[in-house]
């Protein structure tokens, strides 16, 4: 029998860390005049990218990305054994047609935001269990696909609320890979669907903080490390509002000492003019942890990053049906060991 | 009775996290949207009524005036939106560019616009009345009502 992986209620230890041996990340026009441009792989000129539909252009980012990434490592892209790729749009279309593009077996995943975090912490699971060897984890948004499928026809004249935040256009793609060298993945936290309440869509940062703050609860209950663990504590797209409200959870929570605490939401178009309440999307924590985040560790700048993507598991059916939005929120620890 | 109780501080939990919300959610500017809002919308009001006057000195009828009026309103709406210029206006006015005719066919000419990729019977005739559609249909149900009141009442 092997030795228990499963720690505590919702948390697994990895026996081998797996690798991240390399990574891509390729943003829009608006998230290149951020201040991470140089740690991205690519600027995309334009939204459509030579394409004739927004959903084309979502799903030629992803298989750039995916392609980028695997080449980083030195791979052919038929050298990759397993994708697992999620995003915002309905049957997940962006992934599904740029699986077809790559032509690698394919796993589809759904997590709204989330996505990043779930199909690293998949792809983490199937290598350390032997199962395989190079697994890319991926995923991607694009603004202008949400926003039609979300909310207005983009040229419609509409007020953002002040909480509102911005679908960024962004992917990213790790390859995982069970040896060689980069930062590895200890241990990672499934998290559980909260919902408080919020009916507010143009809130989603609060929808989602409750369910960051129980996941990160039940990482530092089920590991058993201290909350100042950590170099960097970072959730996916809460947004300013969002931030707030999990820093206040934090306190009432007692997560004490408070974690060195940052929001990629907010970190993506830090210092911009009118972004409201920062970004959002499935391409905001990828694009942010598989460039600057992961830059940082092989730096050496950081060494233990605890990464907390958040999803806002929303649909206007639901919402028009008068449902509230439930959040949900995975971690994964990476380190340099 | 467990079950009940568990329910209770539940709805509890979610209304103390409601009012923490609406602590620390920011507040929109009121007075500055209601200035642009103002501004805008009258701004709008201003240039239709200046048509109007000029129609009515050139000498056509009230009913056919008015109506021209709001042909040329609605045509410059769906030409703003076409240019992309509207929805930078709306981002700032608010209500100020969408109570008034143009912010009708703006919607109308954004939906159009937005759903051109999917062809133009699934697309474009589809959904081009998806968010002006409401207003369409309860405005001729409105109008139909308000006709057999004053017939009845003549």
């Amino acid at each position: 029998m092997t030795a228990a992986r499963k720690q505590g209620q919702q948390s697994v230890i990895f026996a081998h860390p797996p690798v991240l041996s390399a990574w891509a990340s390729i943003v829009g026009p608006k998230e290149g005049q951020g201040p991470w441009a140089r740690d991205f792989d690519k600027i995309l000129d334009d939204y459509l990218d030579g394409q004739s539909s927004w959903e084309k252009a979502e799903n030629k980012l992803l298989q750039t990305t995916v392609k980028t990434a695997v080449a980083k490592a030195g791979l052919d892209i038929t050298e990759a054994e397993l994708l697992l790729a999620g995003d915002l749009l309905n049957q997940i279309i962006s992934a599904n047609y740029a699986a077809r593009e790559l032509n690698v077996p394919f796993l589809g995943l759904y997590g709204a935001c989330s996505t990043m975090a779930e199909s690293l912490l998949l792809a983490a699971m199937l290598v350390d269990g032997g199962f395989f060897e190079r697994v890319v984890a991926a995923t991607c948004s694009h603004h202008y696909t949400a926003e039609r499928q979300y909310r207005a026809p983009v040229e419609q004249g509409v007020q953002p609320s002040p909480s509102a935040q911005w679908t960024a256009t962004a992917s990213g793609a790790v390859l995982v890979q069970p040896g060689g060298n980069g930062p590895r993945i200890t241990c990672a936290t499934i998290g559980k669907v909260v919902d408080m309440g919020i009916t507010d869509a143009a809130n989603m940062g609060a929808a989602m903080a409750p369910a960051a703050g129980s996941t990160i609860q039940a990482h530092f209950a089920d590991t058993g490390r201290p909350s100042d663990y950590y170099d960097l504590v970072v959730t996916g797209d809460l947004g300013t509002v969002g931030m707030k409200l999990l820093k206040r959870i934090f306190v009432q929570h007692g997560i004490v000492p408070q974690p060195v605490y940052s929001d990629c939401g907010v970190l993506i178009y830090d210092g911009l003019p009118n972004v409201k309440a920062g970004a959002s999307g499935c391409g905001c924590s990828a694009a942010m942890l598989c460039g600057p985040l992961l830059q940082k560790l092989s730096r050496g700048e950081i060494n233990r990053l605890l990464f907390v993507a958040t999803g806002a598991l929303m649909s206007p059916i639901s919402t028009f049906q008068g449902e509230s939005i439930p959040g949900i929120a995975h971690a994964l620890a990476i380190e340099n060991t | 009775m467990q079950e009940a109780k568990s329910e209770e501080l539940k709805s509890l939990e979610k209304k103390e996290y409601q009012n923490l919300v609406n602590q620390v959610k920011p507040k929109p500017p009121l007075l500055k949207n209601f200035l642009w809002a103002f501004g805008v919308g009258g701004f709008i009001c201003v240039i239709a009524q200046m048509l109007l006057n000029y129609l009515l000195f050139r000498g056509m009828s009230e009913t056919d005036a008015g109506s021209s009026v709001a042909v040329v309103m609605v045509f410059l709406g769906a030409l703003l939106t076409g240019i992309g210029v509207y929805d930078k206006i709306g981002e700032k006015a608010g209500a100020g560019s969408i109570v008034p005719i143009t912010g009708f066919a703006n919607v109308i000419i954004a939906s159009a616009m937005e759903f051109k990729r999917e062809g133009y019977i699934f697309g474009v005739g589809a959904r081009i009345f998806s968010i002006a559609g409401p207003t369409l249909l309860f405005g001729f149900t409105a109008s139909v009502l308000i006709g057999l009141i004053s017939y009845w009442l003549k």
